[in-house]
Formats: C-alpha cells, sequence, structure tokens
C-alpha cells in the first residue's frame, strides 16, 4: 500500500485517529505487534477480528485507559501517552464510547443516566438538561422510558440509553463496542440504523468494534480485519470479502479451517481420548 | 513454611499496606473537591450512618442491658452497687461503644460500601466515568470514605446514650439502684476527656474501616468471586485493625 506523499499528506490531515507501529503485550500475551490504522473524519470505520484479537484493547488505547508498549496512538493529532490526566480528560469529553454492557449507573432512573455527562461538565440549568436529554432519548426511542431504573430495561434498550449518554455532550468521535451481541433482530436493525444517522445527521465520525460481517458490511464505509495483533486487511467491506487472502477470506465467509486456527492448541485428539479410557 | 514463602507473604503485606497508603493520599486529594457536593455527601451519610441505625440501637440497648446486669452483680459483692452508673457510662463511652460501633459498621456500612463498588467495577460503571471524564475516586470513593468518617462518631454517640439506658434499665428498674444516686454519680464522675476519647477511637475507627471497604470495593477483581473475596477481606481486615488500634488508642489516653 503505497500512495503519492500529497494523497498521503490529505489522510493524515482527516485522520481523526492514527495508529502507529503498536506493540501491546499483557500477561505474556502479545495483542498487538506492529498495528498500524487510521480513522477518517465523518467516516463510519469498522473494526473487524475474532474474539480476543485485541478489538476491545484497541478502545482501551484511544481513549487512554492503557498505553502502547511502543509506538504511538494519536487522536485529534495529541498522543494520546503523553497527556496529563487534565489533558486526557479534556480529550475525552470529545469522545463517546459505548459499552457492550451499556455500563449505565445502577443508582439513577434512565433520565439521570442521560443527563449525568452534562450535570458534571456543565452548569447549565435543569430545564435545559431537561430539554436536552429529552432530545437525545427521543433520538434513540426511549424519551417514555426516562423513569425506568437500569434494572428494568432489556440489553438493547440498556444499549439504546447507553448511546443516547454517549451522544448527550454532542461528542466527535463515538466508538462502539460489539454494539450488535446478544441483540433480537429489531433491536439490532434499530442500533444499526442509528449508527448510521449518527454519522450522517450528526456528522459524528463512527468507529464499530465487532465481529458482526455482515451486519458491519452494511453501514461501515472502510474496514480493518485484525488478525494476529496486525492489520490483515483493509479496505471497503465489498474489497475484503473478495480478498485473495485465505485468512481474510476465511474470516470474511465463517470457516472453520483455514489460516486462523479455530481449535485451541491440543494434543493429538485420538491420542488423548485412548489415554483417558486406559486411566 | 519455607522463608522463600514467608519473604513472599511479607512482601505482598507491604505491598497492601502501601496500596492502601497511596489510596489514603488520592482520597484525602479528592476530599475537598468532594465537600463542596453536599448532594453526594448527605447521600452517603445516611446510606452508612442512618441505614446502620437500627442495629446500632439495638445492639446498643443490648449491650448496656448486659452491662447492666454484670456491673450490678460484680459491684454488690463489694457493697458498692451504686457505682453502677460511672461503670457503666466509663465503659460504654471510653471502650464499647467506639469499638462494638465500629465492628457493627464494619459488618454493615463496610461491607455494602464495599460490594457497592466492587459491582461498580465488574460491570464498567467506573470505567464508563472514566471515559465520561467523571473522575470516580471524586464522584464516588471521596464522598462514600467521608461519608462513612462522619457516620461512625454519630452512631457511636447513639450507641452510648442507648447503652446507658439500658444500663439504667436493669440496674435501676431491675435490680433496684437507686434512680438519683445512679444518675448523679454518672454525673459527677464522667468528665469531658472520657467523652473526647470515645470520641477520637470512633473518628479513627471511621477513618480505617471506610478507607478499608472503600479501597478493598475500588481495587476488587471484576468477578462475582473477587468482589465475595473483597467484601470478606473488609470485615476481616476492619475487625482486627479496630481492635489492633483500640490498643493503641487507649494506651495513649491513659
Amino acid at each position: 500500500m503505497t500512495s503519492p506523499p500529497s494523497a498521503q499528506a490529505a489522510a493524515q490531515a482527516e485522520a481523526v485517529v492514527a495508529v502507529r507501529d503498536v506493540h501491546y503485550a499483557i500477561g505474556g500475551r502479545q495483542i498487538f505487534a506492529g498495528l498500524d490504522l487510521i480513522v477518517r473524519r465523518g467516516r463510519i470505520t469498522a473494526i473487524m477480528g475474532p474474539s480476543g484479537g485485541g478489538k476491545t484493547t484497541l478502545l482501551k488505547l484511544i481513549t487512554g485507559q492503557i498505553t502502547p508498549d511502543r509506538g504511538s496512538v494519536q487522536v485529534f493529532g495529541q498522543d494520546v501517552a503523553t497527556l496529563g490526566r487534565r489533558d486526557l480528560y479534556a480529550l475525552r469529553q470529545r469522545l463517546g464510547l459505548l459499552f457492550q454492557n451499556g455500563a449505565l449507573l445502577t443508582d439513577m432512573d434512565v433520565f439521570d443516566n442521560v443527563a449525568f455527562p452534562v450535570r458534571e461538565h456543565s452548569d447549565l440549568p435543569e430545564t435545559l438538561i431537561r430539554k436536552l436529554v429529552l432530545t437525545k432519548l427521543q433520538a434513540v426511542g426511549l424519551r417514555g422510558a426516562a423513569h425506568l431504573a437500569p434494572a428494568e430495561l432489556s440489553g438493547g434498550m440498556a444499549r439504546r440509553v447507553a448511546l443516547a449518554r454517549a451522544i448527550v455532550m454532542d461528542p466527535e468521535v463515538l466508538m462502539y463496542d460489539e454494539p450488535f451481541v446478544g441483540l433480537d433482530p429489531i433491536s439490532l436493525g434499530v442500533i444499526l440504523r442509528l449508527i448510521k444517522q449518527m454519522n450522517s445527521a450528526l456528522g459524528i465520525t463512527s468507529i464499530v468494534v465487532s465481529h458482526d460481517v455482515q451486519e458491519l458490511a452494511t453501514i461501515a464505509d472502510e474496514s480493518y480485519l485484525l488478525l494476529d495483533g496486525r492489520v490483515a486487511a483493509v479496505g471497503t467491506p465489498e474489497q475484503l470479502r473478495t480478498s485473495p487472502s485465505p485468512a481474510v477470506h476465511q474470516f470474511m465467509t465463517g470457516g472453520a479451517e483455514g489460516p486462523v486456527a479455530f481449535n485451541y492448541p491440543a494434543p493429538d485428539y485420538a491420542t488423548q481420548l485412548l489415554a483417558d479410557s486406559d486411566e | 513454611m519455607s522463608n522463600h514463602t514467608r519473604g513472599n507473604y511479607l512482601l505482598e503485606g507491604l505491598r497492601r499496606l502501601g496500596s492502601v497508603a497511596l489510596f489514603l493520599l488520592q482520597l484525602l486529594a479528592q476530599s475537598l473537591p468532594a465537600l463542596t457536593r453536599p448532594d453526594l455527601l448527605l447521600k452517603q451519610i445516611y446510606n452508612a450512618g442512618a441505614r446502620s441505625l437500627i442495629i446500632i440501637m439495638l445492639s446498643g440497648l443490648f449491650v448496656g442491658m448486659v452491662l447492666g446486669l454484670q456491673g450490678y452483680d460484680l459491684l454488690q459483692r463489694f457493697g458498692s452497687e451504686e457505682a453502677l452508673g460511672i461503670a457503666a457510662a466509663l465503659g460504654l463511652l471510653r471502650e464499647l461503644a467506639p469499638v462494638i460501633t465500629a465492628l457493627l459498621f464494619a459488618g454493615r456500612a463496610g461491607t455494602a460500601l464495599t460490594s457497592e463498588i466492587g459491582l461498580m467495577r465488574a460491570t464498567d460503571q467506573l470505567t464508563a466515568m472514566e471515559i465520561m471524564a467523571v473522575d470516580p475516586l471524586r464522584y464516588v470513593a471521596a464522598p462514600r470514605f467521608l461519608g462513612g468518617v462522619i457516620a461512625m462518631p454519630l452512631l457511636t454517640a447513639i450507641f452510648s446514650v442507648i447503652g446507658l439506658y439500658g444500663a439504667q434499665l436493669v440496674g435501676v428498674q431491675l435490680m433496684g439502684v437507686d434512680r438519683g444516686v445512679f444518675w448523679s454519680q454518672t454525673q459527677g464522675s464522667v468528665a469531658l476527656h472520657d467523652v473526647s476519647e470515645g470520641m477520637v477511637k470512633s473518628l479513627v475507627f471511621g477513618v480505617a474501616i471506610s478507607l478499608i471497604a472503600v479501597h478493598e470495593g475500588y481495587h476488587a477483581e471484576p468477578t462475582a468471586e473477587g468482589v465475595g473475596l473483597a467484601t470478606t477481606r473488609t470485615v476481616v481486615a476492619s475487625s482486627v485493625i479496630t481492635l489492633l488500634l483500640d490498643y493503641v488508642l487507649t494506651a495513649v489516653f491513659l
């Protein structure tokens, strides 16, 4: 992948997140070994890869919860690892993250959950906060659920409330951590449409981390496939699907056999079964 | 136990102590901003204090009644049962009220603090706050720590009053000690430093228990088992530290 210098410079200019040669290991396990990727402004970027492939770790690097062992993660042109606490918090106010489980605060109702970041970061009068929160809840179709406690919500509803909370401060970048896991078809369709709407209506740059290839293909402008701690393929969903690489092909078509091992390393199957029966 | 294992235990103990000490400094640094949020603080004083009130009052009453019985039995052997009031008041104010309140507080409020914060950690609520640029140390940990510290002396005072009433109930109503003698002896012999000894103790216990409870919850392994273990550690560590500190403080005051 070589591009002319001017094109490269243009890509850098619109890069909201730039990950360069990132190495990261935890507990002796190498998660990233030279990861390079760019998220461009106003696009929906999909990060795909098998479970345990470091997708959520990438979000932690972008939000500064962890720092890379080597390489750099730049967000809005700032190296996240070098930021002090104050600057990091200022940066995080421009980001939104949708947690897989919603991560709603259980001691407040839906309304207060969505109002929480506004109350903490602004001195807006309560009447204005109310209007703001109701607008965001209406956007996710849950204005009527404002009085409910998080425990009374279904998984899909909790994720939509979390989405309303994530957009209430109008972030420039919105990250979704496995937004489609465990949803029924209706909730899934709603979340997909919401991600698209947030992006087109509000101009939010979106990073969607998931392994649901089919769903991502319908909304992503650009997709990265992470395998073995590196980017194995990058392009539009269509380009990835027609990739000649066996590993990419295996992931996109969901094959158990191929370069990506489905089975955890184990001794020979027959030998182990026979040995067990001898005991 | 080999020297190697002993060394590991020692290192682990020191590491834990250092971690708690650092955490205390962080909490103290966040305590001033937390004081500017009376809504959060009042809620935590209510959670740690008001919600422990029933168990503290009941225990205070029973401890006072036992004190009345035992005290009467002991004192009448020397023919000085009229000193029951002083014995009960001094025993409660200086020793029993702060220590028993602390042990009950660790079991009631300490465990609630640890499991609540531990579950917030396990369900990503603390991480979500950090991502929303809200410091969970300031928003979650500091108000709960301060709430516990403020609630402990108040609960101890209530324990003392109810306990003294319990001792009077048994001594005067049941055993027939003269009411006037009971109260006048108590009034005449209890000095301000007796009251302040109990209050200082309860304040120190409050700091220790709240610190342990919040620290254990905040650093709990984010699993069901991890939160359970952290809660157990809170009760065990708080109880032992309370009794240890009680000896040290008593030695200082005497």
